[in-house]
């Protein structure tokens, strides 16, 4: 069975998005990652989708899901890398991604789960050093 | 208004969903649209090919390539015999589903194109047309 491949990053589990996937596609990762994040206890799930040329409806609701299923499952999701024209037309489709944290790369999504991972850590909620 | 030429394919699986994307991405090059404009085009075409897919139960999808003399566009028309939708003012609000999805489908399409028309006749299926300009 077709599957998008899920690496393991230290404690973050990276997700290259490189097909254009078809709906059943898209909800074999939602739940295929979810098995992850309860396997391998990862506190950080990068789902990069540099190489989306569209993000429809469904595919929007299911980073979403993804991103509230991890939260519940203890894990921050990071989208990284949509391309500013997905953006746009994302926003104008009425799907604005609530809930949904986002950066520019793969780098800066994995700084940001280190930083949500370190502000848990401190009990007076602040990031250290 | 002239069309420049037309093809058709068929909606019957979730694979021939991803072949709109692709075919309608193709089309909206050959418009010379921008890249955001061929994005808003391929995302409407895929909103509604899957309606066309999981409320119509499959169908035909025509592309047309048009040019009206002073600028070039892309229509796009998805043809299906289902049940067809009993209120149309209602299946385009945001926010009303009946698949479970996020009710965006249809009102989004519409935004994202510069021309929409829908026909639905309960019982015998369901038209819609969108076209966007270059």
């Amino acid at each position: 069975m077709e599957r998008i491949p899920i690496l393991k990053l230290g404690d973050c589990l990276l997700v290259t998005i490189q097909v254009d996937m078809h709906d059943r596609l898209a909800m074999t990762l939602q739940d295929d990652l979810t098995t992850r994040i309860s396997e391998t206890h990862a506190k950080g799930v990068v789902i990069d989708i540099s190489a989306l040329e569209v993000v429809d409806s469904f595919i929007g609701r299911i980073l979403g899901n993804i991103a509230g299923m991890s939260r519940i499952l203890d894990a921050e999701t990071v989208v990284v890398g949509m391309q500013p024209s997905v953006a746009i037309t994302l926003v104008e489709l009425g799907l604005a991604l609530p809930g949904v944290r986002t950066a520019l790369n793969v780098e800066r999504g994995m700084d940001l789960v280190r930083q949500a991972l370190t502000m848990r850590e401190e009990p007076n909620g602040r990031p250290q050093g | 208004m002239a069309v420049l030429r037309d093809e058709q394919k068929q909606v019957r699986s979730q694979q021939d969903v991803v072949a709109v994307r692709q075919i309608v991405r193709e089309w909206a090059v050959y418009a010379g649209f921008s890249l955001v404009d061929q994005t808003k085009i391929v995302t409407a075409a895929s909103e509604l090919a899957r309606n066309t897919l999981t409320h119509g139960g499959g169908g035909m999808v025509r592309l047309e390539a048009l040019n009206d003399g002073s600028r070039r566009g892309l229509r796009i028309v998805f043809e299906d015999s289902g049940p067809g939708i009993p209120d149309v003012e209602q299946a385009l609000r945001d926010g009303f589903t009946t698949a479970g999805g996020l009710g965006l489908g249809l009102g989004g399409a519409k935004r994202l194109s510069s021309e929409f028309e829908i026909d639905s006749r309960p019982g015998q299926g369901t038209r819609v047309a969108i076209t966007r300009w270059r």
